[in-house]
This record gives C-alpha cells, sequence and structure tokens, in this order.
C-alpha cells in the first residue's frame, strides 16, 4: 500500500462532514434510531364501530417499535443494500454453496397470482394447478437423479438431510433393526449439517477417514461396517471438489451389509443431467433447489431441499404425498388417506416451498435436459479452468488433478509470507471480488474452496484468476500490510467478532447504542 | 479453455466417473425453450388455481391473506439482497446483517421476549426446536402439547420427538379446552397455541405459573403476527419460549411456502438457542457494524454437538418481514390488528345471522370457529361453486375425530369488504337451506 493511501485510511485523518457520509459512502442509522412511534408508512380505512372480542387478552402497553414513512422505508433499504455484494455485482466464488445467476423469470412467474396467492389449506378443486406444478417438479426431480421417489416437503438442505435419515430410521424401525442400528459413518471432509442431522436423531457418528487423494475407499468403508451400522452420509461430489470413483462400490458394500447409503445433494450441480445417482446405489438424496436450480439465496434462504428416495425407502417418505388420476391431483395430507405407504410423519406445516418450487420449474423448462447437462458441464469447465490459471501459484492439497464444479487450494503456498487464508480472503474484498469459501472442508489446512459456477464467461474468469495471481506475488513479495490490514475499500474494516460473541448485543437498546460510538 | 486445462474434450473431465455411470441424454423430459414459451407454459398451470383475491376469502389456519405493500416487494427483489449468501464475510454485508440485527430486534419487542434469532424455516419448524431447546434446558424429555395447537405442528413436534427418542403427549383438541393437570417431573415443556388453531385468545398467565411450578417451560406457538398488534404478548404473560409463523408480515401466501419462522426466548437462555444470531460489534477504525455470532452452538462450528442441524434459514422473508414491520411502525400495526379485528367481528355477526349456525368461539382475534348443521367440509365444498373460500374445515386438519366433522375455521383480514361478508352469508345461508 502506498503513502498516501495508508494517510487516507489512517484513523481520523479524514476531515468530517457535517453527516458523516460522503460520496456514496452512505452510513445508515438504525430504524429505532431514526423512526418515531407514531410514523407510518401505510394508510388503512378506519373499521365501523364494533364491540370488541378480545376478552382479557387484549393489549394496552406499547410495544416500543417506531416507524418510517414509506420515501424513508425505501431510502433505508436502498442504502442498506448497497452495503452489500451479491451475485448481480459480481463473481460470487463461494465453494459448495453454489452462486449462480438467479433468472427473473423465476421471479415473475412465482408471483403469478395463480401460485404467489393461493392458500395452502384452499379445496383441492381450487388448486389443481399447485398439485400440478408439484408432480412436474417431481417428475424431474425423478428422472435427473433416476430414483423413483421424492418427498419435497424440506425446507432446506439440513432438513432435507433430516428427511433422508429419517427415512432411513423408519425403515430400519420396519425391519426390527432400528435398535441394533445406531452408528452413521460420516467421512470427515463432510457438511457439518451432515453430522448434526445424525445426532439430533440420536445416532452415533462414525468418522471415516478419506485417502491421501481426498476420495472415500470402499476398503476403508467395508473397515469400519458392522451389524451396528445403519447407514453412511457422503457428498458426491464430495467437499474437495471430487467426484468419489468408488461410490458404486461404496453403496454396494452397505446394502450388503444391511445399511444405506445418503448422499448429500448440495453439489448434484456437477453432474446434473450427466450422472444418475440412482444408478449409483443411493438410497436418499436431498437437492438444494437454491443450489442446482438457480432460485436465489436471499442472504442465507429461503432454500428448499426435496429428497428423492429409492425403491427400499420410498415407502416411508414423509407427508404430503401426491397423487395424480389423468389431468385432475390430489395432496394426501393425512395418513388415513395412504394406500399401501407407510409416511414417517410430517416435516413441515403444510406442503414445502411452493415459491421455490415454481422457481426451479421455470429453471428447469427454461434450461430443459440439455441445458441442464450443458449447465454441469459448464460448471466443471469453469473450475477446471480456475484451477489451470492457478495451479503455478497456488497450492492443491491432493495433487493437480481434475476437479468436478469446484477447486480446492490449501495454505501452503503462503508458507513463510506470516499471512493466513483469512488474511488472502480479506485482500479479495479489496480486488472488489466476494471470497471464496474459507477453511472449509475442516480436513485441509487453510483451505480455500472456489466454485465459479456455470454462468461466468471467460472473461470474468480471466479477471479474476488474473486478481488472484497478483494477490499471490502480492503475498510472496512481503507485501504485508495490504493483507494484514484488508479489507481497506469495504464499507466496514474487520469486525471484532469476539467482541461479538463475549458480550452479545442482539438487540437495540439506546445504551448499547451510545456504548458503541 | 480446454486447452489451457489440458485436457481433449469436457467429457475428459468426467473422466472420475465410472464408464458405466456417465448417462446420455435423459429421456422424457423437454429442451430448452424461450422465454416466452415458458410462461406461456406456467401461465396454464397457474390459470388452474383460484388466487385468495380473486373470490371472497376466509382461509387461515396458520396462512393468511394480508396486503404486502408494494414497497416491501420491491426492496426485496434489490439485487444486493436477494441474489446475495449468508453473511459470512461481513464486511461487504453490512446490509443484510443490519436488517437481521433490527428483525431480532423487532421480534424481540413484538413477542415480549429478551432475545430473538435471525429466523427459522417456519412457524412449525421453529416450534419443534422450541420443543428440543426445552428438553436441553431441562435435561427432561416430555413434551405436552395443548389441543388447541395447529395438527400440522403438533405432527411436526411429535414426528421429530419420535425418531429423536422424546416423548410427546397431545391433549385432546377441541375449541374451548380447558387446562389440565398433565405437567409431571418428566415434562420439559408445555406447547400452547395464542391464538388457538380454532381461533380462541386467553390468558396464559395461570397456565405459565402452573408450568413452571413444575420445573417446566411455556412454549407459546403464534401462527397469526398480525395478533401481536392487539394481543397482549406471550412474553408479558410468562412464555419461555415464543415460536411463532411470521408470513402475516410482509408475505404472501405462496401455497404454504417459503415462510419464516420467529424464535425468542428469555436472556438466560441464549447459548442453547438453535439458529442463526447477528451481534452488534465494532470494526477496526471502532465503527459499529454488525456479524453472525456464538456461532460455536452451531452446525458448521459444533458439527454432532450443535443445538440445531439447521444452517440455511428464511433470509428473504425475514426481510420482507422488517420491511413491512418498518414500514407499519408499532401504530401502523395496531391500526391493522385493530382493522383485522374488527373485520373478523362483523364477519362473525353476519355468520350468526345465517340460520343454522351457531360461533363456538367466544373471543377471538382475526379468526374463529363456526358449527354448521352439515358436515364442514361438504359445506367448504358447496360454498366454492358459489364462488366463496368460506374457511378451512376441521376435519381437514382433525381426520377422523367425528365431533368436530361440524366445524369450519373462518379467518377475516384487512383485505376483506363488507361485499365480501355480504357474499359468504348469503352464499352459506344458500348452502344450508
Amino acid at each position: 500500500m502506498t503513502d498516501m493511501t495508508t494517510k487516507f485510511f489512517a484513523k481520523g485523518a479524514q476531515p468530517s462532514t457535517h453527516t458523516g457520509n460522503r460520496g456514496l459512502q452512505i452510513e445508515e442509522p438504525l430504524i429505532f434510531e431514526a423512526g418515531a412511534l407514531e410514523t407510518s408508512g401505510v394508510d388503512f380505512e378506519e373499521p365501523e364501530a364494533f364491540e370488541s372480542r378480545l376478552g382479557d387478552v387484549e393489549r394496552h402497553d406499547s410495544i416500543g417499535l417506531p416507524g418510517l414513512s414509506e420515501p424513508e422505508t425505501m431510502r433505508h433499504y436502498v442504502r442498506l443494500s448497497q452495503k452489500n455484494y451479491s451475485i448481480d455485482t459480481g463473481i460470487f466464488p463461494l465453494g459448495s454453496c453454489t452462486m449462480k445467476h438467479n433468472p427473473r423469470i423465476n421471479e415473475k412467474m412465482a408471483r403469478l397470482p395463480g401460485f404467489g396467492d393461493i392458500h395452502p389449506l384452499q379445496p383441492q378443486k381450487t388448486i389443481q394447478g399447485a398439485i400440478e406444478l408439484m408432480a412436474v417438479l417431481s417428475e424431474w426431480l425423478t428422472k435427473l437423479t433416476g430414483m423413483p421417489a421424492v418427498a419435497l416437503s424440506p425446507k432446506a438442505g439440513a432438513h432435507g438431510e433430516l428427511c433422508g435419515m429419517t427415512a432411513i430410521r423408519a425403515a430400519l424401525e420396519a425391519r426390527g433393526e432400528a435398535q441394533t442400528r445406531r452408528v452413521v459413518l460420516v467421512p470427515d471432509s463432510a457438511h457439518g449439517t451432515n453430522p448434526a442431522t445424525a445426532a439430533l436423531l440420536g445416532f452415533e457418528v462414525r468418522a471415516v477417514a478419506a485417502d491421501k487423494d481426498g476420495t472415500v475407499r470402499a476398503a476403508a468403508v467395508r473397515e469400519a461396517l458392522g451389524p451396528d451400522v445403519a447407514a453412511m452420509m457422503i457428498t458426491n461430489p464430495n467437499t474437495c471438489g471430487l467426484f468419489e470413483p468408488e461410490i458404486a462400490e461404496i453403496a454396494a458394500a452397505l446394502h450388503e451389509a444391511g445399511a444405506f447409503l445418503y448422499c448429500d445433494g448440495a453439489n448434484f450441480n456437477a453432474i446434473a443431467g450427466r450422472v444418475r445417482p440412482g444408478d449409483l446405489g443411493i438410497d436418499a438424496m436431498h437437492i438444494n433447489l437454491h443450489k442446482t436450480f438457480s432460485t436465489p439465496h436471499g442472504g442465507g434462504g429461503p432454500g428448499s431441499g426435496p429428497v428423492v428416495f429409492s425403491e427400499s425407502l420410498a415407502p416411508f417418505a414423509p407427508l404430503p404425498l401426491i397423487r395424480k388420476d389423468g389431468d385432475s391431483f390430489a395432496l394426501i395430507e393425512n395418513e388415513s388417506e395412504t394406500q399401501g405407504e407407510h409416511p414417517f410423519g410430517r416435516l413441515v406445516a403444510f406442503h414445502g416451498q411452493m415459491g421455490m418450487f415454481v422457481r426451479a420449474v421455470s429453471y428447469m423448462l427454461s434450461f430443459g435436459v440439455d441445458g441442464v447437462r450443458q449447465a454441469s458441464e459448464d460448471a466443471v469447465l469453469n473450475a477446471n479452468y480456475i484451477r489451470a490459471g492457478l495451479r503455478d501459484v497456488m497450492s492443491q492439497p491432493f495433487g493437480d488433478k481434475v476437479c468436478m464444479h469446484e477447486v480446492l487450494f490449501d495454505d501452503s503456498f503462503l508458507k513463510g509470507t506470516g499471512l493466513s487464508t483469512l488474511d488472502f480472503a480479506k485482500a479479495m474484498i479489496d480486488e472488489g471480488f466476494h471470497p471464496m469459501t474459507v477453511y472449509f472442508p475442516l480436513v485441509v489446512h487453510g483451505a480455500m474452496l472456489i466454485e465459479p459456477t456455470e454462468s461466468e464467461g471467460k472473461q470474468s474468469l480471466d479477471q479474476f484468476i488474473g486478481a488472484l495471481r497478483s494477490l499471490v506475488r502480492a503475498a510472496t513479495q512481503g507485501d504485508a500490510e495490504r493483507f494484514k490490514g484488508a479489507p481497506h475499500y469495504a464499507p466496514r474494516r474487520r469486525l471484532d467478532e469476539t467482541r461479538a460473541a463475549r458480550q452479545p448485543v442482539l438487540s437495540y437498546s439506546p445504551a448499547q447504542s451510545k456504548a458503541a460510538e | 479453455m480446454l486447452a489451457a486445462i489440458g485436457v481433449p474434450s469436457v467429457d475428459a473431465l468426467y473422466q472420475d466417473v465410472p464408464a458405466a455411470f456417465r448417462t446420455g441424454e435423459i429421456e422424457g423430459l423437454p429442451h430448452h425453450q424461450s422465454e416466452m414459451a415458458v410462461e406461456r407454459a406456467l401461465g396454464r398451470i397457474a390459470a388452474r388455481n383460484v388466487p385468495a383475491g380473486s373470490v371472497p376469502f376466509f382461509a387461515g389456519c396458520g396462512a393468511y391473506k394480508h396486503h404486502v405493500p408494494a414497497t416491501v416487494d420491491h426492496i426485496i427483489q434489490r439485487s444486493e439482497f436477494m441474489t446475495a449468501y449468508t453473511p459470512y464475510q461481513p464486511e461487504i454485508a453490512q446490509g443484510t446483517l443490519q436488517y437481521l440485527f433490527e428483525f431480532q430486534t423487532q421480534v424481540a419487542a413484538l413477542t415480549g421476549m429478551e432475545v430473538a434469532n435471525a429466523s427459522m424455516w417456519d412457524g412449525s419448524t421453529a416450534a419443534a426446536e422450541a420443543v428440543l431447546m426445552a428438553h436441553r434446558l431441562t435435561k427432561r424429555n416430555k413434551a405436552v402439547l395443548f389441543g388447541n395447537l395447529h395438527p400440522h405442528y403438533r405432527a411436526v413436534i411429535e414426528t421429530i420427538s419420535r425418531y429423536a427418542h422424546y416423548e410427546t403427549m397431545a391433549l385432546p383438541s377441541a375449541p374451548n379446552t380447558e387446562f389440565v393437570e398433565s405437567v409431571d417431573a418428566e415434562t420439559s415443556c408445555v406447547v400452547v397455541q395464542y391464538p388457538g388453531v380454532f381461533g380462541g385468545a386467553r390468558d396464559l398467565s395461570a397456565l405459565a405459573e402452573l408450568v413452571h411450578k413444575a420445573g417446566a417451560l411455556l412454549i407459546v406457538v403464534v401462527t397469526e403476527a398480525i395478533s401481536f398488534g392487539a394481543l397482549r404478548s406471550p412474553g408479558s404473560m410468562g412464555a419461555d419460549i415464543v415460536a411463532a409463523e411470521g408470513q402475516s408480515i410482509g408475505n404472501g401466501l405462496n401455497f404454504g411456502g417459503p415462510y419464516l419462522g420467529l424464535f425468542a426466548t428469555r436472556q438466560k437462555f441464549l447459548r442453547q438457542m438453535p439458529g442463526r444470531l447477528c451481534g452488534q460489534t465494532v470494526d477496526e477504525d471502532g465503527k459499529r457494524g454488525f456479524v453472525l455470532t456464538l456461532s460455536t452452538r452451531e452446525q458448521h462450528i459444533r458439527r454432532d454437538k450443535a443445538t440445531s442441524n439447521i444452517c440455511t434459514n428464511s433470509g428473504l422473508c425475514s426481510l420482507a418481514f422488517t420491511a413491512h414491520m418498518t414500514l407499519l411502525g408499532e401504530a401502523g400495526l395496531r391500526k391493522l390488528a385493530r382493522l383485522n379485528h374488527a373485520n373478523a367481528v362483523a364477519l362473525a355477526d353476519k355468520l350468526a345471522a345465517v340460520p343454522g349456525v351457531e360461533i363456538v368461539t367466544r373471543h377471538f382475534f382475526n379468526e374463529f370457529t363456526i358449527r354448521t348443521p352439515k358436515p364442514g367440509a361438504a359445506v367448504i365444498d358447496a360454498l366454492v361453486d358459489e364462488g366463496v373460500i368460506g374457511g378451512v374445515p376441521a376435519s381437514r386438519l382433525f381426520p377422523g375425530e367425528e365431533r368436530l366433522d361440524d366445524l369450519i375455521i373462518v379467518a377475516a383480514t384487512e383485505t376483506n369488504t363488507s361485499g365480501d361478508r355480504d357474499a359468504y352469508a348469503a352464499a352459506l345461508a344458500k348452502v344450508l337451506a
């Protein structure tokens, strides 16, 4: 960093402005500091005189929440939005998260009154189209995965895991083996949700170490297998961005031992249209519609995590079920209406994330089966192009070999620079990029997991590669301040996370607001 | 690009996939289409549904037809909010983090609790998480579920409890249930809905006292968030955890999802709370900023020791909630709640005048139960043919409970006009005649 910029960013060096704002760098107060209790930006008609029937629960005290006028509200949120990085701002290369373009046709379709303005408990003859839409989505998901059944209701990936693992538990109960099979095998590179889900259901988690090439050996699984094993949870392609080459042998070994194979489908976007998980012997897999099928991440949700099932688990899928009879559709909402199925119960009120179903189907119809396949190929091509562009300056933990939709680096290329993965990531912000996923998977030291998705063109990838190469050069040439102090150019410098956790301030109060200043 | 990578073809990038599993084009699915064609295809499917806004509409039971201001829908479609990820890099996610902090503050104030998280998937999963949290806090393992709890919520709690090896005891369902002495030394929590699924609202203070005396916790479920503007807060009546559905504020019906779970509790229970939390801190220059915090409770750090497996939550739905709530302010929310109640009272009076109809719920907010001389399901079905969606028959939620078959649960909101009420009463009179 130059002397001038150091000076410019030195604390207190800038002449202050009346508002504290400067150009487009605008500070925005909390609504509780800006609004007033009597202000409202919404107009309502007065009801005709009536006699309250609230009884003794009528509220008389103040809630204490100020409001803003409509223009103030708009300005508040527009100003806040400008402090966010998003896919529409630039490449968002978070490995394992799949930040692909969110087509706006999906938004338009989800807002059709026939989808957005229907109630989950309307009489079924008034929502035939809603159930038809669910049937269309089911058909796509079962055909793309080569698996016979699907439960649409899970609200997100972790909820899908819960759905799949509960179905496994129900199947074991039906075989009378729920008491004896208590162990779930999880590779140590798994998403944190995998062991958390297994533990929630009372399973004991047994870790399986990957081989030195980053993938799991069938032999290692066989060794861990026993009569106490209920299932294995595996991510494929795995969190190191590698396809598990022995996945079918692993499935066969599990089945032979009477156990099931659950697949975390977070990375389905690498293989959709090219590999059918059902062919590999998978028994249950969730599909994050917000990853593979382009529904927006929305700053952390809402997601949607339908689960596909093999023949052996299909009867245990949770309520609701969909039935098709010619052109007429029915939702089976209660166990008493089932015909031979044994749903393990209900995971959620109503029927799942309809708004996300519409968006996903909109994407599927737009892309088609040919486009879905090409999107997978392009995602893999883009990740490998980044790998090729960086392999001589950054370090790959498992050697230089073909990856799937994401490429994993470790921090050994930073050895001797005194810099960490976090420093490197924060310096990327100053280059105008969102950092990659860092410190995940946990099995790799200082992991940096890059997933460009198919949405990026070659020019964008070249810029990204160029920026990272220049950062690596700066790091190895000892320009430590560029990293240690980064980010310098974001709406905030590095934030004190320790303080946030030690003295948690989780809601606004006037006193704490003052103390922070 | 292939040359730079050093492979002859894209196929070569799939070399780790055994050849037997590389599939050709999957059959039976259509090829890509133009945007116009997609609009036509989905428009045709959407047209098979009857939108709530197109008829006099009175269905509730955990999902409510409210007006969402245009401002709210615009805000949630801002690219910077809609196409952002979970704010793991706080320096470039202050927009998301600040609204989450504001959201938490609003939820805590509305529920009358001390801390709220950054949202759950929906009300039903929030209720299930509340039960698991109560088990952790009390080190007991039985949940008592009140008879006024939405049956889907009950089923969600029962499902997770069964497979996670916890006990549940569901009390009989009826519009006017009494508090039963069912709390014992094994009971970790009592789950009660407020207002109940049949619409009834009652003071929970006595129940809270009874529950606390037994060393258990009171979980209050709220499925109609507008009620916070008219009813005493759960916190003021002794709730330990509030698990609520936030859809009514800022979010459309969407056939049941995406919605958002509100989750609030006492400060002393903070460390056992599930889900993401946003906290205030400062940056290197001493400027106020926000980060996700206390993540040592969460799955990506604690893995199998986490308080919950939740990861993605309902970010954008919580933005819709907080933006709508900001636009309303306390003054607007109270007016809106008053209008809802007024419309429900007017509807109840109208329907009570229809021969044979009895209003079963005495005290209510914007939803109540009626008894009709014919089975509720048949009445609702016949009403559709008269162009009215008249509520939810109890038999849809309580199949097999024949004593509830003549009940219909009816909701009224600010969206109903007096013309809607007249149309309902006239159609009901015709159907029952």
